[in-house]
C-alpha cells in the first residue's frame, strides 16, 4: 500500500522533500521511517545557517525505541527548523508529511530531480523489506 | 536461523502486532503506540506473552539445601507453600549467570522461572551443579508451558472474570506468592512496579486464555512498553542492567544477596573478597533529549555507564539506570555524552514510578 504522497520527492534515507513556493524545500521522514521507529519524544534539528553536504548526518529522531539518523538529502544551507516539533515530536506520527523537520535553501535546485518520486520510493521500502 | 515462536504468535498478528527479533524469539514490539500501551498498564491493566519464559521444576528430597547453596538470596526465606523470591544466580567469580525467580511449592518441590535468552544454560549449570551435590534431584524444563501476565491496577479483577476457578485460591495471596490451581499456576509478582499476576499454562490453553482476557477488555501490551514499565519500575533487565561479566552489589541487587548468614553460595567468596566499587543509581535527564544504554556518564568522582536508559511515558521525561563511581550522590548533577553533546542529569533513588504514580 502506497500513501506517500506523488508531489514530494524521497530520499533512499527515508526523508521527504517538498519543493516551496520560495524555492526552499521543507524536510520530514517518510510514513514508513515513522511507523519503524514508533512513538517519537525527541527530535534534534540543525542550526539554523548550517551548510548542508547531500547524505550528511544533520538531525535526530528519537522514538521511545530508539534515536535515528536525518540525513540531508540534497546539499543546501539550513534557512528554517519547526519550532512546533519541539514541544510535540508525536506530531510526525500523526502527521509525518505535514511535519516537516527543518527547511534548506538547496545549493542546486536542480539535485532534487535526483531524488526518488513515491512509486520508486515505494518499491524502495517493499524491496528493504524482504 | 529461523526465530523460535511462543503459541500466541498467530494470535499477536491477528491483533496487528509489529513483530521483531528479540534474542532469537519473534516476539510483539507494540500493537499500535507503545506509549499508550504504556499507560494502559499503569491506569488499567494489560496482558503479556511471556512464553518465552522458561518455567523449571525442581523435585526431589534436599531441593532446599540444594538452592541454599545454588541462589545467592536464601531460600530459607521460603517457608509458606507458593512465596516466591527474586534472586540471582552467580558464577564463582560473582558474575550473573541470571536473575529468576524461585517458588516453593513443597520441600521436594520449588519452582524457578528464568529468562528466555539464558534458559539453557541456566539449566546446564543447574544440572551440572547438582550432580556434584544433589545428584537425586530431578530438574525438568517444562518447554509445554506458557505464561502470560496480566498487569495494571484492574488486573486481578480481569484474570477472576476470566478464571473465577481460580479466585478463591487467589485473592488471599500476598505479593510474591503463588497458587498452583490446577491447570493455572497463579503467581501475584510482575515485570512493571503495578499489582497483576503472571500466570503460567499449559501451551494447549494458552490461546484461549489469551482471547478471553482480550474480549474481557484486556489490551495487549508488547515487549516495547514492557521495557518502559520496568524501567519506571526500577528493575533490572538480564543483559542490559547486568551479565557474566558484573556481580549483583555492582548492579544494585545488594538487596538480594544474603552475605550476613552463615550459609555459604556459589559466588559468595568473590562478592566478599571484591568489595563494589562502582553502584547504580537512577538518572533524570534535565536537558532536551533521551537517554540511551551505552552512554558515558561523567561525574566529579569519575566516569560511569548508562545500562538502561529511554523515555519515561509516567513522567514524560527520559529516565535511566547507570553504573557510577560508589562516591556519587543522590541529587548530584552529572553529564552524559549524547551524540556531540553533554547533556546534565541528576542522579536519583529509583524505583521512577510505580503503582499508577511518578516517585521522583
Amino acid at each position: 500500500m502506497s500513501n506517500n504522497p506523488s508531489n514530494l520527492k524521497y530520499a533512499a534515507s527515508h526523508e521527504w522533500v517538498k519543493t516551496e513556493a520560495d524555492g526552499t524545500v521543507s524536510i520530514g521522514i517518510s510514513n514508513h521511517a515513522q511507523e519503524l521507529l514508533g512513538d517519537m519524544v525527541f527530535v534534534e534539528c540543525p542550526a539554523v545557517g548550517r551548510k548542508l553536504k547531500a547524505g550528511e548526518e544533520c538531525a535526530v529522531v528519537e522514538s521511545v525505541k530508539a534515536a535515528s539518523d536525518v540525513y540531508a538529502p540534497i546539499s543546501g544551507t539550513v534557512t528554517a527548523i519547526n519550532p512546533a516539533l519541539d514541544k510535540a515530536p508525536e506530531a510526525i506520527n500523526t502527521d509525518p508529511y505535514g511535519s516537516w523537520m527543518f527547511k534548506l535553501k538547496p545549493d542546486n535546485a536542480a539535485d532534487i530531480n535526483s531524488l526518488m518520486d513515491a512509486a520508486a520510493y515505494q518499491a524502495h521500502v517493499d524491496s528493504e523489506a524482504h | 536461523m529461523t526465530l523460535k515462536q511462543t503459541p500466541l504468535n498467530a494470535a499477536h498478528r491477528t491483533m496487528g502486532a509489529k513483530m521483531v527479533d528479540f534474542g532469537g524469539w519473534d516476539m510483539p514490539v507494540n500493537y499500535g503506540s507503545q506509549i499508550d500501551e504504556h499507560h494502559q498498564v499503569r491506569r488499567d491493566c494489560g496482558m503479556f506473552d511471556v512464553s518465552h519464559m522458561r518455567t523449571v521444576d525442581i523435585h526431589g528430597e534436599g531441593v532446599r539445601t540444594f538452592l541454599r547453596y545454588l541462589l545467592a538470596n536464601n531460600v530459607d526465606k521460603l517457608q509458606t507453600s507458593g512465596k516466591a523470591l527474586y534472586s540471582c544466580m552467580l558464577r564463582p567469580a560473582g558474575g550473573v549467570i541470571d536473575d529468576l525467580i524461585v517458588y516453593f511449592m513443597r520441600e521436594d518441590w520449588f519452582r524457578i522461572v528464568v529468562n528466555a535468552g539464558t534458559a539453557d544454560k541456566d539449566i546446564a549449570w543447574m544440572k551440572e551443579q547438582a550432580a556434584s551435590h544433589a545428584p537425586q534431584l530431578k530438574i525438568t524444563s517444562r518447554n509445554e508451558l506458557a505464561m502470560v501476565a496480566v498487569q495494571g491496577p484492574n488486573a486481578h479483577a480481569k484474570v477472576w472474570q476470566v478464571l473465577p476457578q481460580t479466585k478463591a485460591a487467589t485473592e488471599g495471596l500476598q505479593i510474591f506468592q503463588a497458587a498452583d490451581c490446577g491447570d493455572y499456576f497463579v503467581a501475584r509478582t510482575g515485570y512493571t512496579g503495578e499489582e497483576g499476576f503472571e500466570i503460567i499454562l499449559p501451551a494447549t490453553l494458552v490461546e484461549a486464555f489469551w482471547d478471553n482476557l482480550h474480549k474481557a477488555g484486556v489490551a495487549p501490551i508488547g515487549l516495547g512498553a514492557r521495557d518502559t514499565l520496568r524501567l519506571e519500575a526500577g528493575m533490572n533487565l538480564y543483559g542490559q542492567d547486568m551479565d557474566e561479566t558484573i556481580n549483583p552489589l555492582e548492579a544494585g541487587l545488594a538487596w538480594t544477596v544474603d552475605l550476613k548468614s552463615e550459609r555459604d553460595f556459589i559466588g559468595k567468596a568473590a562478592l566478599l573478597a571484591n568489595p563494589p566499587t562502582r553502584k547504580m543509581v537512577g538518572l533524570v535527564l534535565l536537558d532536551r533529549g533521551v537517554l540511551r544504554g551505552h552512554q558515558q556518564v561523567h561525574s566529579a568522582q569519575g566516569v560511569g555507564e548508562i545500562t538502561s536508559g529511554s523515555f519515561s511515558p509516567t513522567l514524560e521525561k527520559s529516565i535511566a539506570l547507570a553504573r557510577v563511581p560508589k562516591e556519587v550522590q543522590i541529587g548530584d548533577t552529572v553529564q552524559v555524552a549524547i551524540r556531540d553533546k553533554m547533556l546534565n542529569a541528576k542522579i536519583v533513588k529509583y524505583p521512577f514510578a510505580r503503582n499508577g504514580k511518578g516517585l521522583i
